[in-house]
């Protein structure tokens, strides 16, 4: 009885691992505009706080986001307005110009370089 | 003196058969058409593990490669430039800017050697090889001198070895794992951190109080990881030489090979030995061990970044024979001379496999597996000791996310087999025993990315003597601004205490044995059990430019049950299970500040509550300071063109009184030792990237104990005692020592 406690345990864990092969979860990388770690910072925290979004990585130097979403939750557009509005350009969205004017010094990718 | 010699004279044979160098200088022209030197430029050879980085003024210089002659100069924002160096002994380069193309990120900025984060939700102190470094000798044991968080004692007068405590508490109730799989335990409880030498250490993680669960469930006041060097990461060569004043000298190479372009292995070879004999108090006896011994490990390295796959395999060898005791060929004895052997040999083999799903990157799984025995003989006059252990350990990891990132769980299963086989004292009494354990855990962490963290973990262990039982712990981390953190951990832990090899000081008396209760399953006794919770603040601040921060800690450990070694009466030694209150409760507040860009210094001020009740009243442990004051300050300059440089650091240690247990022959004391001070000091001369030396002084304050073997004169008697050692043995030591980076 108590080794199946532990077989328990265990096994809960995968219910959660098979999400691979679930047609719902979409791999995606888009070009968000920005050039520093606030940026990084800012970016990620926006995106992986939306519902339906996995996992959300940006780097700097290539300006890729990798996304991880649930297709049937989000869609893709919608992640880049959400960004768009966090005063960071995408393909398909312009970030608004007071938004934009309101970041940091050190974010205004528009003037500065990478760094 | 000879070994020494020989090993400056291999030195000298190396250095000249040391390849030439290219040397050089880069730098890139800006938009206003002025030269500018480049910092931080790689350079290396095509197809080859050589590469070397530009200093401050644009320099650099690489040993001349005979496989290739093709140079790769590569920098965060200029374009990559391949150039056939032919003949060449001075190459000066220009890079050409690139804003389009980069592919990485350089930081150069010099990390502090002790790191503790604001981000981690426990309260983990991150401890580099370079902090290391600054206590020269030797191994892993003797390397926490300059860290605060950990106190380092003597156990006794014969032996020479130090133990490490955290929160009060001795190292049995710390959980000390190399790279996540548990190592020093059981059998090699006592001695095993000093068989770790530190130049083969990457770094160490010290949690302070509750850690995870992941490990096991054997962790009371805090967990130790050590990271062990890389075949990846490392020099392809390194030799280091020590040599101290008291005879000790220490040997260490090391060799990094790539085999495949996925393969790398590293051999490291760890060779110490001193035969010398000081009684500087002249109590008759040695007061250090000679010894010889050396260590032998062999690991490979699997690295296969597209298909997310890491494996380590290691092997590993160590053996060390030390001698003590008295003097006999300089004492003319009438009766048999008292004299010690501890004979130690082990060996090791591990196997780790890791695998992240390259699509899914937050998906991961991770198998260890890991055997050892461990086998010591040793006598004490005419008491025995052996202990023989067989461990195998295996544990499964699973990583992955609930909804999002955010959200994180690992799961797994651990299993561990112990079987001890012991001899004891002069009737050589057998214990044997088996301890089989299975478990599972789970533990769930959060974090908003913002100002609220935490780790929540279970685990279940089936344990063939201690029983079944849940293990619950909890982190969390709450930082209300920028520079202000909270962290709170509750979580419990318990452990099978193998009294004899965890005191193993009691051969080198002439105590006798007590074991009081006779119902438990190890040696009669019962499992300890304890609860840890704990509250930590910091704030950093900055103060002239330069940064520093406040860290308040307050740990309590509440023991449920403890086997309760007492050394209160003269000439006995009991052990019996707790039966009333036992804690530990510990406070330390430290100040650490960046003086200037070349000055770092720390400080700290540690209160020690630790209570128990014995057959004979609720008193402090014994030899436990209450309070203790620490200071240290590095400096070092900056580096020249040439890489030049000197390192200096300084430590303060005051220690409290701490409370005598009675004995005769310690009357004077008036049952507490006095308080006293302990310097050490190291110097470091970098002559290049390569190569430097150290020179530094261990107790250069000079204070010793006067009498640290009681009754030295009648070692067989009931009397004679060399653990109530309350401060060093030994007088000033000086060392020096070479490291040589090829």
């Amino acid at each position: 009885m108590k080794y199946l406690f532990v077989f328990l345990f265990f096994t809960t864990s995968f219910i959660f691992s098979f999400q691979k092969d679930d047609p719902k979860t979409v791999n995606s990388t888009i070009k968000v505009s920005g050039v520093c770690e606030m940026c990084k910072s800012r970016i990620e925290k926006g995106t992986i706080k939306l519902k339906g979004v996995k996992y959300a990585n940006w780097e700097i130097i290539s300006n890729n986001l990798s996304l991880i979403y649930n297709s049937k939750k989000i869609k893709l557009d919608s992640i880049k307005k959400k960004i768009a509005s966090l005063g960071h350009d995408t393909d398909k969205f312009k970030a608004p110009i007071d938004v934009y004017e309101r970041l940091p010094e050190c974010c205004h990718y528009k003037t500065s370089s990478i760094h | 003196m000879n070994f020494f010699l020989r090993i400056i004279f291999l030195l000298l044979v190396i250095k000249s058969y040391s390849q030439q160098y290219l040397t050089g200088k880069i730098s890139y022209i800006n938009k206003e058409n002025q030269t500018i030197n480049l910092e931080g430029v790689s350079i290396f050879w095509l197809d080859s593990s050589v590469g070397v980085i530009s200093d401050q003024n644009g320099f650099y210089s690489i040993p001349l490669e005979k496989s290739t002659n093709k140079l790769v100069f590569k920098s965060l924002g200029f374009k990559n430039d391949v150039i056939i160096i032919g003949d060449l002994k001075e190459y000066n380069h220009i890079m050409t800017e690139d804003l389009n193309e980069l592919d990485e990120v350089v930081l150069s900025k010099r990390k502090n050697t002790i790191q503790k984060s604001y981000f981690k939700t426990q309260n983990i102190v991150n401890v580099s090889s370079e902090e290391l470094l600054k206590a020269a000798c030797c191994n892993v044991s003797e390397s926490f001198e300059t860290n605060p968080s950990i106190d380092v004692s003597y156990s006794n007068a014969i032996t020479g070895v130090k133990q490490v405590r955290m929160l009060g508490l001795e190292s049995p109730y710390l959980l000390i794992t190399e790279e996540n799989i548990p190592m020093v335990r059981g059998a090699s409880q006592v001695y095993g951190l000093s068989f770790i030498p530190g130049p083969w250490v990457e770094s160490m993680q010290i949690t302070k109080g509750t850690g995870s669960v992941v490990n096991g469930f054997e962790s009371i006041s805090g967990q130790i990881n050590i990271e062990l060097k890389k075949p990846v990461n490392d020099a392809p060569i390194f030799i280091n030489v020590f040599r101290s004043g008291m005879g000790r000298n220490e040997l260490n190479f090391h060799l990094n090979k790539k085999l495949s372009s996925k393969i790398n292995t590293i051999f490291l070879v760890h060779a110490d030995n001193n035969s010398s004999i000081h009684d500087n108090n002249y109590d008759g006896f040695l007061d250090h061990p000679t010894f010889n011994g050396f260590n032998l490990f062999n690991r490979y390295q699997l690295t296969d970044l597209e298909n997310g796959i890491v494996s380590f395999l290691g092997l590993r060898y160590m053996k060390n024979d030390k001698e003590a005791g008295e003097d006999a060929a300089n004492l003319k004895l009438k009766r048999m001379a008292w004299k010690s052997q501890i004979n130690t040999d082990r060996f090791d083999s591990n196997f780790k496999l890791g695998y992240v799903n390259p699509n899914i990157p937050y998906q991961s799984v991770g198998f260890q597996m890991a055997y050892s025995t461990h086998n010591q003989n040793s006598f004490f006059g005419i008491r025995n000791y052996d202990i023989k252990q067989n461990s195998f350990y295996t544990s499964f990891l699973y990583n992955s996310i609930i909804g999002n990132t955010l959200n994180k769980f690992k799961t797994g299963l651990t299993f561990s087999y112990d079987d001890f086989e012991e001899f004891v004292d002069s009737n050589q009494i057998n214990y044997n025993r088996i301890d089989k354990s299975i478990g599972g855990f789970f533990e769930y962490s959060y974090d908003n990315l913002e100002d609220l963290s935490l780790v929540a973990g279970i685990r279940y262990d089936i344990h063939n003597t201690l029983g079944s039982f849940f293990t619950p712990r909890l982190n969390l981390r709450y930082q209300p601004f920028d520079k202000s953190v909270f962290r709170f951990s509750i979580g419990s832990g318990r452990k099978a205490s193998n009294i004899f090899s965890e005191n193993q000081e009691i051969f080198s008396t002439g105590r006798t044995i007590n074991l009081v209760n006779r119902n438990g399953n190890f040696y009669g006794l019962n499992p300890e059990k304890a609860l840890n919770y704990g509250l930590s603040f910091r704030q950093g601040f900055n103060l002239n430019n330069q940064d520093g921060d406040i860290t308040i800690d307050y740990y309590v450990t509440d023991f449920d049950n403890q086997i309760v070694v007492d050394w209160e009466n003269q000439g006995e030694l009991s052990f019996y299970n707790l039966d009333g209150k036992s804690y530990a409760k510990s406070f330390q507040i430290e100040v650490d500040y960046s003086v200037s860009n070349n000055i770092n210094f720390k400080s700290a001020f540690k209160n020690y509550n630790v209570k128990k009740q014995y057959n004979s009243g609720f008193k402090q442990n014994p030899l436990t300071p209450k309070n203790r004051f620490f200071m240290n300050i590095d400096f070092f300059s900056p580096k020249n063109d040439k890489g030049q440089q000197w390192k200096f650091d300084f430590t303060y240690n005051r220690v409290g009184k701490q409370r005598l247990p009675i004995h005769a022959d310690q009357s004077l004391y008036m049952g507490w030792s006095p308080s006293y001070t302990l310097l050490n000091t190291q110097l470091t001369r970098v002559f290049s990237e390569k190569f430097e030396i150290y020179l530094g002084g261990e107790n250069i304050g000079n204070y010793t104990q006067n009498n640290p073997i009681l009754d030295s004169d009648n070692p067989f008697g009931t009397n004679f005692d060399s653990t109530l050692i309350f401060a060093p043995i030994i007088a000033p030591m000086l060392y020096i020592g070479v490291r040589l980076k090829l």
